[in-house]
């Protein structure tokens, strides 16, 4: 495992997850995980490989299709002097568990006076896309920003995927974590561990430039990446922010950023109305005095995922759908 | 309508004379006496508080139903892990909790158990080991098997505790929960307080048959069925459940059968607003109560005068009255409190 003290080159997404749990999994005998699937490569690509072979079905516990009551036991479990993980291969399927994640989990803290909170780690999986339709495909992390007493996290690279992932589960607030399978092949070269911690992690500039700032968070944050290579090769020098973790937001730095570029485009993965895009929108907009073009946001369409092929890629944003709506603001 | 398998146990006329204690400790009998009391006169004096409007939320009281949390409570150490629901006072002061904390918790001051974010209905004494109580039905359930599931990862024979009604089982998470517990062998203890009304709706217009220990059945888990109403039976059963549990034998399902004599919420009886409830009915349950069933064996059986039953009404009184003024003039949360207890770590 030299792996988790030295620097690896190369290391994908999906493995990058896995280093994080060897890592918990071995350094904190606390950890536990649980979920559907964890037993088989089935459910959850590369990111948990034969973890319960390395360190025991007791602690990688693949479970009954029973998502409430698992996410329940996670959270009761992290009362209990222990640091669970609940896996959810994917967030459609994790709805049955709002309950717990909600109305006990989320409130734990406030609700019986900040002496005792759930320090469950939630781990809910964006899997879409390959005509897999309306319920195989959303990414919620809206909904669950929208609830104070969570944590929700984003990685976009493979460092914060395993930084962020041993972060939340170090944390003693319920955090949850939301990885996308579209970005499991995305590799980066890995710094040894380092133990961050959450409360102090927040938006980072991946980019830097003066003409527009663009901003997502997971995949929409790879895509502002993306675009900003093609603006680029057009003179456009794009700021991208990576959001990393959208509750508690903290939008300082894109405020600070906008009041550089005075533009500003919100890449996300979720729905328009109500969203994250519109929340960071309103965030800057609140704070800035003026801006040379009114902010755009780049979103999926309110509307449920499609199968059709045809439809299905009218959907969902691409690395061109940002950089048209970033012209469009610099036109 | 639906088939009675309780029989005997749902109906208010039977069972309402002294219960059998023979080969009974009787310090222990006499220190169950006390507890129920003392809850009694706790959740009377909530009531009476509640209808005169010094108490500003809702109450859910247990009164009648006393000898099931204390039947329990009473194989249970510090370190074993209760959950609870809305209608959870009983299973917190079975535990030996603080009576003043528990009122300015009411009252929603900062000496209360939560200090004063949870009021009745979100109940904390991790200390005495009541993890937590909330008031979504069935909310807490899955936390408890959680609990216990660390419980057996720590190997300290400790067991965890879920108190619930039989509304909460027409809930499909309870199922869930029954079938992990037992696949995964967790040393948790589902307490039914089958007090046959779900809010105002009795059983028999919610559920085909009036028994619950069923699902314990459908799960292949060690159950029993009892008298809520009889604090040794339930001590008995509780302590069979209790020890396999702790032995690591895997989870247990009590179905404790019982009656509250106020309504659902707050301190009125709710003939009105009942579906099949019935003065007739209650005044039956009335009878059946588990306090004067143990105190007047007690009696008969010579263990204990009239004068020593007075002489703890009069203490109790006298703690519980000092406790609610004291509670009275507490202060409240500072208003930080809004919003730095909303993350733990902060």
């Amino acid at each position: 495992m030299n792996y988790l003290s030295e620097s690896a080159a190369g290391v994908s997404y999906g493995v990058a997850i896995r280093h994080a749990f060897e890592y918990l999994l071995s350094r904190y005998p606390e950890v536990f995980v649980i979920g559907q699937g964890l037993w088989s490569p089935w459910y959850v690509g590369n990111s948990m490989t034969e973890l319960d072979k390395k360190f025991g079905k007791h602690r990688v516990i693949d479970t009954p299709v029973s998502e409430l009551a698992c996410t329940g036991l996670a959270v009761g479990a992290s009362l209990a002097g222990t640091r669970p993980i609940v896996v959810h291969p994917r967030m459609d399927f994790m709805l049955y568990a709002t309950d717990a994640i909600v109305n006990q989990a989320a409130k734990w803290s406030h609700m019986l006076g900040a002496q005792d909170a759930p320090a469950v780690t939630i781990r809910a999986i964006i899997n879409r896309g390959g005509e897999q339709g309306a319920q195989h495909s959303q990414a919620l992390h809206s909904w669950f920003a929208h609830v104070p007493g969570l944590r929700v996290v984003m990685p976009s690279t493979a460092s914060d995927a395993r930084d962020l992932l041993i972060a939340a589960a170090l944390c003693n607030d319920p955090v949850m974590y939301i990885d996308d399978r579209w970005l499991y092949e995305r590799t980066e070269d890995l710094a040894p561990v380092k133990e961050l911690d959450l409360r102090r992690e927040g938006p980072r500039v991946r980019r830097q430039g003066k003409d527009i700032t663009l901003v997502g968070s997971s995949y929409s944050s790879y895509l502002c990446e993306q675009a900003a290579d093609v603006l680029a090769a057009q003179g456009i020098e794009a700021e991208v922010i990576d959001l990393r973790v959208v509750s508690p937001l903290r939008p300082e730095l894109i405020i600070e950023s906008v009041r550089k570029t005075g533009r500003l485009c919100v890449v996300d993965g979720g729905w328009r109305t109500a969203g994250l895009a519109g929340e960071v929108i309103a965030s800057v907009c609140e704070a800035v005095d003026s801006m040379r073009a009114r902010p755009v946001r780049v979103t999926l369409p309110d509307a449920p995922a499609p199968t059709s092929r045809p439809l299905e890629k009218l959907y969902y944003p691409t690395k061109e759908t940002v950089v048209q709506a970033a012209l469009g603001i610099l036109r | 309508m639906s088939r009675t398998e309780l029989g005997a146990l749902a109906d208010a006329a039977q069972f309402q004379g002294p219960i059998d204690i023979a080969a009974c400790d009787v310090d222990e009998l006499k220190a169950a006496l006390r507890s129920m009391l003392k809850i009694r006169f706790v959740e009377q004096q909530l009531a009476a508080q509640r209808r005169d409007g010094h108490i500003g939320g809702p109450v859910h009281l247990g009164v009648g139903q006393e000898a099931v949390a204390v039947g329990v409570s009473a194989h249970l150490r510090r370190t074993d892990r209760v959950f609870g629901g809305h209608r959870s006072h009983s299973h917190l002061l079975a535990l030996g909790s603080d009576v003043r904390r528990l009122f300015a918790e009411i009252l929603g001051k900062d000496t209360g158990l939560s200090r004063g974010m949870g009021g009745s209905m979100h109940l904390w004494d991790k200390p005495n080991g009541f993890y937590g109580s909330t008031p979504i039905v069935a909310g807490t359930i899955s936390l408890a098997v959680g609990a216990g599931l660390a419980a057996a990862m720590q190997k300290t024979g400790d067991v965890a505790v879920a108190y619930f009604g039989d509304g909460a089982v027409e809930e499909g998470v309870v199922h869930e929960c029954l079938n992990l517990a037992q696949i995964l062998k967790i040393p948790v203890l589902f307490v039914v307080e089958n007090n046959l009304f779900s809010s105002h709706m009795h059983i028999s217009l919610r559920q085909p048959k009036d028994a619950t220990v069923r699902f314990a059945h459908a799960h292949d888990m060690a159950a029993e069925l009892v008298d809520g109403n009889d604090i040794v039976e339930v001590k008995r059963a509780a302590g069979r459940l209790i020890e396999r549990a702790r032995a690591g034998e895997g989870p247990g399902f009590l179905e404790a059968v019982t009656q509250r004599w106020y309504g659902h919420v707050d301190w009125r009886e709710d003939i009105d607003v009942g579906v099949n409830r019935s003065t007739a009915d209650l005044d039956q349950w009335r009878r059946r109560d588990p306090v004067a069933r143990l105190e007047s064996a007690l009696l008969s059986a010579g263990h204990m005068t009239r004068a020593e039953g007075e002489e703890i009404r009069r203490s109790l009184r006298e703690e519980i009255e000092s406790a609610w003024a004291t509670a009275a003039t507490d202060p409240y949360p500072a208003p930080e409190a809004l919003l730095a207890r909303v993350y733990i770590d902060k």
